[in-house]
């Protein structure tokens, strides 16, 4: 037998780092460049998860990165008028537009926009060089650099993502949507990092939408941390409509104030493998945390949410409930922890997840776990995992309704549960119709649009 | 229009229906009486189709069609209609999608295009009147949170919008107080015409007093034992069914 000595991916990323520094902070704010090295010593010590790590049980994330991916430490040039791929067509859902193509802010009219009531939206590195205060304060500040390698290797070489900045007392009626578009002739690597700040007693709402637009292999691994301050309110919505090619590992942080609302809605539509994962620190009495999400996988696709709430101060809230549809080969799991520290009296907790499994070959894993450390507490939990209901399906057939056409109306009411859930109507009713789409097995597209956008 | 001839059924290889005689008319209403388990339910589940009944020999023959190879939402659109015991709560469909759906479908059925959002609106609103449906309720999942009562009103009006040829009506009464009662033969009434028919399966007297049948069957272990006019049913009130478990009289 012959010895054959190969490179791991993990010895592969540091020496890229290494061999690339100055490329990578060249150009760089400092305050993306300050983490980095530190970043990089994590990620050689961690490197990737594994499925021995408990959290990351249910996917394996090496083998991603053993397949050959350009990474680019500035922008590649592409040319194209964003009008001319990007026509929302939404009725009525009217935005302030943000684009990320591969990693990179793309220019709409230069790299920030400052709107007249004070909301920023801008290139991160370029409100790292222009607001440094702010961002100096709240960029990595979350992020778990010395406990998730995946985390790290974001720090390490981030160079670019969307600055999001809702002053005090703000509130915007009007959501602030930020797309990712992947579009390009080669197999990429992207790592970009998002940051929002929405500070005390301001309004937002967030929509951010992940598009694959060429047929070639796509890792992103992308960061978003979020501050939501004393009596502010935000809504996120994201929505993961990706290729089967393309696999995304999101991971966002999410600190709230005191009294603040935060609800959070991801919607998987569409993807080869996805990996999200969600931490919600309350930090602040009163605060209040919703976390909804809904997967829908087919064919070998793979979708994972780890959600993780901490309530660290008495009297919060906390309310998750996602939801899956699996069909052909497609797996999935759930793995949802609440942890209740000792001094977190007075904390309501619900989480429920349920799923439906459309064939014999779809898998799914849902773990619930409680940790509560304090004595006057809510908290309860439920997983479900099951199959169409067969007295409702023949209830509809009694009235006529096909089997076929039966069984989708019965998908789309336990999709709808999920979807309902978000505030703005236009959006609403619009995720309705992908959702519907998406469970016909057409394309999630919007009607006249050339791009796979909401 | 429905004749059913030697008709046998098993449950899970338990012999329930052991040999069913019974013609129903255009323009009829029958009444099917007897005691638990004499196979009252199992009757109404083998004209819907449900698959848990299989049937192991005779016939029932709809409009001359044969009844028993069709699927259960081809039998709805030729005109079959159960008013279920237990309506079904199905969260997150609404009362409109499921109607619009229902009543599109059987539309197709007949080579007619789908009601126009306005249309479909208005036949919904009308409905709602003729059967005294609470408005809210449609707004609502279908059956999700409903009381015994608003799901058997909503059975009845699932029927007003499909208007089937043939509404077999298990255990309506059922769970119902004497207001809802009212209500709900009332609306059957309203829908009824001489070129349908109504099959009421039911344990009491009462709701025959409001919707009066042509004939009263008594079905017991498996058969109709005794068929006669509406005088039938004031007898079983009287009497119980001891006499029929009994033997006396048949």
């Amino acid at each position: 037998m012959t010895q054959k000595t190969t490179i791991s991916p993990r010895e592969e990323l540091v020496s890229l780092y290494l061999e690339n520094l100055d490329m990578i902070t060249e150009g760089s704010p400092d305050i993306l460049n300050r983490f980095r090295e530190e970043a990089i010593q994590h990620f050689k010590l961690l490197g990737f998860p594994s499925v021995k790590n408990e959290k990351y049980k249910y996917s394996k994330i090496e083998s991603l990165f053993t397949k050959d991916y350009e990474k680019y430490f500035a922008p590649k040039k592409i040319s194209f008028r964003i009008e001319d791929i990007f026509r929302c067509d939404i009725p009525e859902l009217d935005t302030h537009l943000a684009v990320v193509l591969n990693g990179f802010y793309f220019p709409n009219n230069g790299l920030t926009t400052k709107l007249p009531n004070g909301i920023i939206i801008s290139s991160l590195a370029e409100a790292a060089r222009n607001y440094p205060d702010i961002v100096g304060k709240y960029y990595n500040a979350q992020a778990e650099n010395d406990t998730d390698g995946l985390v790290a290797l974001n720090t390490a070489f981030v160079q670019d993502g969307v600055f999001i900045y809702v002053p005090k007392g703000v509130v915007e009626e009007k959501p602030i949507q930020l797309i990712n578009l992947l579009l390009s002739t080669e197999n990429q690597l992207v790592q970009y990092r998002n940051l929002i700040v929405v500070e005390e007693s301001a309004q937002a709402n967030v929509l951010i939408c992940d598009h694959s637009l060429s047929p070639m292999q796509y890792l992103s691994n992308v960061v978003t941390e979020v501050h939501v301050g004393a009596n502010a309110s935000l809504e996120m919505v994201k929505m993961q409509n990706e290729h089967n090619d393309s696999a995304q590992l999101n991971h966002s942080y999410i600190v709230q104030e005191r009294d603040s609302h935060v609800k959070t809605n991801v919607l998987s539509l569409h993807g080869g493998f996805i990996r999200n994962n969600l931490k919600m620190l309350l930090n602040g009495e009163g605060a209040d945390a919703h976390a909804y999400g809904l997967y829908l996988a087919d064919r070998s696709q793979h979708t994972d949410n780890y959600t993780y709430i901490d309530h660290a101060v008495p009297n919060c809230s906390s309310n998750e409930l996602y939801k899956g549809i699996l069909d052909d080969q497609a797996t999935g799991a759930f793995f949802g922890k609440i942890l209740v520290r000792q001094d977190a009296q007075k904390t309501q907790a619900y989480q429920a997840n349920n799923n439906l499994l459309l064939t014999a070959d779809a898998k799914v894993s849902t773990k619930p776990q409680l940790e509560i450390y304090a004595d006057d507490v809510k908290c309860s939990h439920g997983a479900t995992v099951g199959q169409i209901d067969r007295e409702a399906l023949f209830y509809m057939q009694s009235r006529g309704i096909g089997e076929h056409e039966a069984t989708l109306l019965l998908m789309f009411g336990f999709a709808h549960e999920v979807v309902k859930q978000v505030s703005i109507e236009s959006l609403r009713d619009r995720l309705d119709d992908l959702v519907e789409k998406r469970l016909r097995g057409e394309l999630s597209r919007c009607n006249n649009c050339p791009m796979n956008c909401c | 229009m429905l004749v059913i001839k030697d008709l046998h059924a098993k449950i899970n290889d338990k012999e329930i229906l052991k040999g069913i005689n019974l013609e129903v008319k255009a323009g009829e209403v029958h009444a099917i009486m007897g005691p638990n388990g004499s196979g009252k339910s199992t009757l109404a589940s083998v004209l819907t189709g449900r698959e848990l009944v299989e049937v192991t020999h005779g016939q029932v023959e709809f409009n001359g069609k044969n009844l028993l190879e069709m699927s259960p939402e081809i039998r709805s659109r030729e005109g079959i209609f159960l008013s279920f015991q237990y309506p079904v709560e199905i969260p997150g469909v609404s009362m409109v999608n499921f109607m619009k759906a229902a009543v599109n479908e059987h539309r197709k059925y007949k080579g007619l295009g789908p009601l126009s959002a306005s249309d479909f609106l208005k036949l919904l609103r009308e409905r709602k009147e003729l059967v005294e449906i609470d408005s809210a309720l449609t707004n609502r999942s279908v059956n999700e949170g409903f009381s015994g009562g608003e799901k058997k009103k909503n059975e009845i009006f699932q029927m007003a919008m499909l208007e089937p040829k043939l509404a077999i009506l298990d255990e309506t009464d059922s769970g119902l107080d004497i207001d809802a009662l009212r209500i709900v033969a009332n609306g059957v009434n309203k829908l009824k015409r001489p070129d349908n028919a109504v099959v009421v399966i039911t344990h009491y007297q009462r709701l025959l007093d409001y919707i009066v049948p042509d004939f009263v069957h008594i079905l017991y272990n498996g058969r109709i034992v005794k068929s006669a006019g509406k005088e039938l049913a004031l007898e079983l009130e009287k009497k119980g069914y001891d006499w029929i478990k009994n033997g006396e009289d048949l």
